[in-house]
């Protein structure tokens, strides 16, 4: 008994960046960070070395890392990435939601249902075919040109609507996939107390299925993050619009950077987030079954 | 004269090609304890499934309170209303604790108000000696607690008829007694119950009637005296030698 190690002497859960192996004591872990460290800062001296030397790296700092068209351009990229990040959330929101009913309708079972259900895999089948720039493109531009009464023409709204329906057809299958990993006997069970097909979805079968899909749901929010860009083809001026705007201007491609690094500096964060998550609930898995 | 609480009437049923009941009639009357004993497979868990109309049979009928349950129009919601089903993997719901697992039901099917289903809930924990664990997970109790968790889960829902399918099948043999008197307790209670076991011991202590199943037929039924010790037909014989012979009875 007293030969199985705790959680706690792997290093006290799991780190940021991933498995590696775990260390057996404080001493070692200390070593191994810090033989980590050391060839971190040798193989990035390496690398900048061989760039910053080469013949080509003036060129290339003025086209892209120039400190002056940087601080020239950052309000504006910044401004657009307010509006990316207010997109986003917006969106994710709204694609949570309907891509859970979407997933519940699919999970629907009995011949009474069949309409609803081959309306939603007609749904998730169509727009998954389609590709996000070209929903985006047809609705942004295509109904607004309608000027149809009592319907929004602005290519805002328009592009986010597209954005929102192609991804929630994605999401719903990533529920839906959660929704069927839940074992089969949760559904009898459930069902044997007399609930509906729409309780036992949602008291006893959802709840664990979002559990399970939580990794593959913030790997779709990192998406997102950045597919809200896409909507610049209607001329909103978001964060890679006013990159290319200023490019156009000035043939210089630093906004470009600034708006990556922007895009980054959200990205990654939830990246690291989603694995640690993965990490953790990976190991709580392994302790409940030990 | 009252109709028998429950009654099969030639029922079959098939999964693809493999008939898994044949012309199956069952009656149990009011308070009557029915145990259903035979090899894996041989129909059991499913008869109680058709029952319980998480399966739907291919042909015959099945009444309750003498109205037939498989008529189409039937809301299969309404009918398990009244029954309470325990099966062997306990099948708790892992996301919510004992007394969350217990009100469900009651609650949202039942209509009962929360503190009523609780109080509820409270009375038959306590009757299983379960009120320490009101507000654990399922996966902190041992197997013999979460079946019992499953049988009050069942029990919460007022039913008048219970179905237990191989509820210790699953559980460790000194867990097993605890779960086993449970179901006795019901029994003086005047519960009606359809049980399927391998548990013979327990079948010839607690049934008024036991059917022996075979390949989905039930091949002899009668009380526990005329199965145990002098059963008719050769492959119950069959049976109850191997079951002696494991020294299981």
């Amino acid at each position: 008994m007293s030969e199985q190690p705790s959680i706690d002497e792997f290093g006290g859960g799991p780190s940021l960046l991933g498995p590696p192996h775990a260390p057996r004591s404080r001493e070692e872990g200390t070593r191994g960070a810090l033989i980590a460290f050391v060839s971190t800062v040798i193989f990035v001296g390496v690398v900048l070395w061989a760039v910053l030397s080469s013949d080509a790296w003036p060129a290339v700092q003025r086209q892209f890392f120039s400190w002056d068209h940087f601080v020239d351009v950052f309000p504006d990229v910044l401004g657009g990435f307010w509006l990316d990040v207010k997109m986003f959330l917006v969106a994710e929101v709204i694609i949570l939601t309907l891509s859970l009913i979407i997933a519940m309708i699919r999970s629907l079972r009995g011949p009474a249902f069949f309409p609803l259900r081959a309306l939603a895999v007609l749904f998730i089948d169509v727009i998954r075919g389609i590709p996000v720039i070209l929903l985006i493109l047809l609705l942004g531009f295509g109904i607004p040109a309608l000027q149809l009464p009592g319907v929004p023409t602005s290519a805002l709204f328009w592009g986010l609507t597209a954005l929102i329906i192609s991804y929630s057809a994605y999401t719903a299958e990533v529920y839906r996939a959660g929704i069927e990993s839940v074992h089969e006997s949760q559904r009898m069970s459930a069902r044997s107390l007399g609930l509906t097909q729409v309780q036992a979805l949602r008291y006893v079968l959802v709840p664990q299925a979002i559990k399970n899909v939580i990794p593959a749901l913030l790997n779709g929010f990192v998406s997102l993050q950045k597919d809200v860009a896409l909507v610049l083809v209607l001329g909103i001026r978001e964060a890679v619009r006013e990159a290319d705007i200023y490019a156009a201007k000035t043939f210089n491609y630093t906004g470009y950077i600034a708006a990556t690094l922007l895009f980054l500096a959200v990205s990654i964060p939830v990246a690291r987030f989603t694995d640690w998550y993965t990490e953790r609930d990976r190991r709580r898995k392994q302790s409940i079954s030990a | 004269m009252t109709p028998p609480k429950l009654e099969l009437r030639g029922v079959w049923k098939a999964f693809g090609d493999k008939e898994v009941l044949r012309d199956v009639d069952l009656t149990v009357d009011q308070h009557e304890v029915v145990c259903l004993i035979g090899s894996s497979g041989s129909g059991k868990s499913t008869m109680l499934k058709c029952v319980n109309l998480l399966f739907p049979i291919d042909d015959g009928e099945i009444l309750f309170d003498g109205a037939d349950i498989t008529a189409p129009g039937v809301n299969p919601n309404q009918v398990r209303e009244k029954m309470g089903i325990v099966f062997q993997a306990f099948n708790l719901f892992p996301h919510m604790t004992v007394l969350d697992n217990i009100t469900l039901s009651p609650r949202k099917v039942h209509g009962v108000g929360k503190a009523e289903a609780v109080e509820r809930a409270r009375g038959l924990l306590e009757r299983f000696g379960l009120t320490d664990k009101i507000d654990e997970y399922p996966d902190r109790l041992s197997g013999g607690q979460q079946q019992r968790v499953a049988v009050v889960r069942a029990l919460a829902t007022q039913p008048q008829l219970m179905l237990f399918d191989e509820v210790t099948s699953a559980l460790d043999p000194e867990l097993v007694a605890e779960v086993l008197n449970v179901i006795r307790g019901l029994k003086s209670d005047g519960m009606t119950m359809v049980i399927a076991t391998h548990e013979m011991g327990f079948a010839r202590d607690v049934a008024d009637q036991v059917c022996f199943l075979d390949q989905g037929r039930i091949l002899e039924h009668g009380s526990p005296q005329e199965i145990f010790s002098s059963p008719t037909e050769p492959r119950t014989q069959q049976f109850l030698q191997r079951i002696i012979d494991a020294g299981r009875l």
